[in-house]
């Protein structure tokens, strides 16, 4: 059996790579994330103050529908004519594939946040502060997101109505982390205190969401 | 005397509610290749699967290569290389992205992504191609350069033939034959029985499930 670290960096470069071949981040997902913070702006443009009150959960939410497709494209690598077979006969463990694949969806979902941290400042007017919070709980919410989506991705990849089923599946899941980033963000932007427990918060969804992966994936590629 | 590479005892599997195999009892020796042969939905692809250790055992006995497939399936899968009806590539990568995870993934010891490609003779402009924009035929023969990259010691082939023109057919069967003269074992499942008669030492005949 292949070690943990080195299935990882295999399957991170792998699905990185695939990334970087169909350009699905770049041309699909980037672009519906852009429209949907210009549709959240219209919505409330006409109270500026609304919005800017609503920037750190607007965000929030447009990270979590953009994670589901980035997470269904995670899985649809590996539903792809039979490689899930390749992967369960290759020697690779379980848990690092999932280590792997969830580090992929992370570096994806980090280039999104970037692109749209920069769109809530343009379109939304609010102005960034408060780093170290604002970049540790976006880190910590991030794998979290991201190891959820792969599990989930993986769980319903197999289903024939697994696309609509993996928001449905995740999302409710992932409700703390939505509430403990937002918050923090706010706590981050606005100077109060509590937003590191907040992003304790996101931490804890984190740790348990990559135990949990890492020790069921075996299962789930077998069971797919 | 060395043990069988495969042997199967009573060995059932399920399909759903129905047995796929009802009960079969096969012996495979160290460097032989066998042929399965039989009528669609006798269960010679699930044969196939059980012995890569990618479908369950329901009951009866199973040994491959020396591991209990039902206690140990994790270290056979390793060790077999099976080439089924899907080409287990990845779409979205190059041909020579995909034998290079592949090669990576099995080990010290592997082929590399050249001397895999060599081969099957797959052309060399066809290395930095997306698998996706492949034909079926160069499909099949990048699919067949991945298992051999693994150097498996137990070949699975599931109709190896479909799709290749002769060129391509004759390739495969040295290949095949290569691997056998230095020590590994192979199973065909194949409809094209004078060019699986021509490859393999013995045929078993699989209906409902069962060796006939």
């Amino acid at each position: 059996m292949i070690s943990v670290l080195r299935s990882a960096s295999l399957v991170l470069r792998k699905d990185l790579l695939a990334e970087w071949r169909s350009r699905v981040v770049v041309g699909q997902i980037l672009p519906f994330s852009i429209v949907l913070l210009l549709v959240f702006g219209f919505a409330l443009d006409p109270d500026r103050q609304v919005l800017e009150a609503a920037t750190p959960g607007l965000f929030w939410i447009t990270v979590l529908l953009v994670s589901m497709i980035a997470a269904q494209r995670s899985a649809a690598i590996e539903a792809g004519d039979g490689a899930t077979d390749g992967l369960r006969l290759s020697g690779l463990d379980p848990a690092g594939i999932f280590i792997g694949k969830t580090l992929a969806v992370v570096v994806q979902l980090v280039l999104l946040e970037v692109v749209l941290a920069l769109g809530v400042t343009v379109l939304f007017g609010r102005e960034l502060g408060g780093w170290l919070l604002l970049v540790t709980a976006t880190g910590l919410a991030t794998i979290a997101i991201a190891a959820a989506g792969t599990l989930g991705g993986t769980l319903t990849q197999g289903l024939a109505a697994g696309q609509t089923l993996l928001p449905v599946l995740v999302l409710p899941a992932l409700v703390p982390v939505l509430l403990g980033a937002t918050q923090a963000w706010e706590a981050a932007l606005s100077g109060q205190d509590g937003g590191w427990g907040w992003a304790g918060m996101c931490g804890v969804v984190a740790v348990l969401a990559l135990l949990l992966g890492a020790a069921s994936y075996g299962s789930l590629l077998d069971e797919g | 005397m060395e043990a069988p590479v495969v042997e199967l005892e009573q060995a059932v599997v399920l399909a759903g509610r129905f047995p796929a195999l009802a009960g079969l009892d096969l012996e495979v020796g160290q460097g032989e290749v066998v042929l399965v042969r039989g009528p669609n939905g006798a269960g010679k692809s699930t044969l196939l699967r059980l012995c890569a250790g990618l479908t369950p055992l329901k009951s009866g006995k199973a040994r491959v290569l020396g591991h209990d497939l039902a206690a140990d399936t994790a270290a056979v899968r390793p060790l077999v290389g099976l080439l089924g009806h899907a080409s287990a590539l990845y779409e979205d990568l190059t041909v020579e992205d995909n034998l290079t995870f592949w090669s990576r993934s099995a080990g010290p010891g592997a082929l590399s992504p050249a001397e895999a490609l060599e081969l099957m003779q797959v052309e060399p402009r066809l290395a930095t191609v997306e698998v996706r924009r492949l034909s079926a035929g160069q499909r099949r023969r990048v699919s067949i350069s991945v298992v051999a990259l693994r150097r498996p010691r137990l070949w699975l082939l599931d109709e190896p033939h479909a799709g290749l023109d002769a060129q391509a057919r004759d390739l495969l069967d040295g290949v095949v034959r290569s691997a056998v003269d230095a020590g590994a074992t192979a199973m065909v499942v194949s409809h094209e029985l004078d060019r699986a008669h021509a490859l393999a030492d013995r045929s078993v005949a699989i209906v409902g499930g069962m060796a006939r």
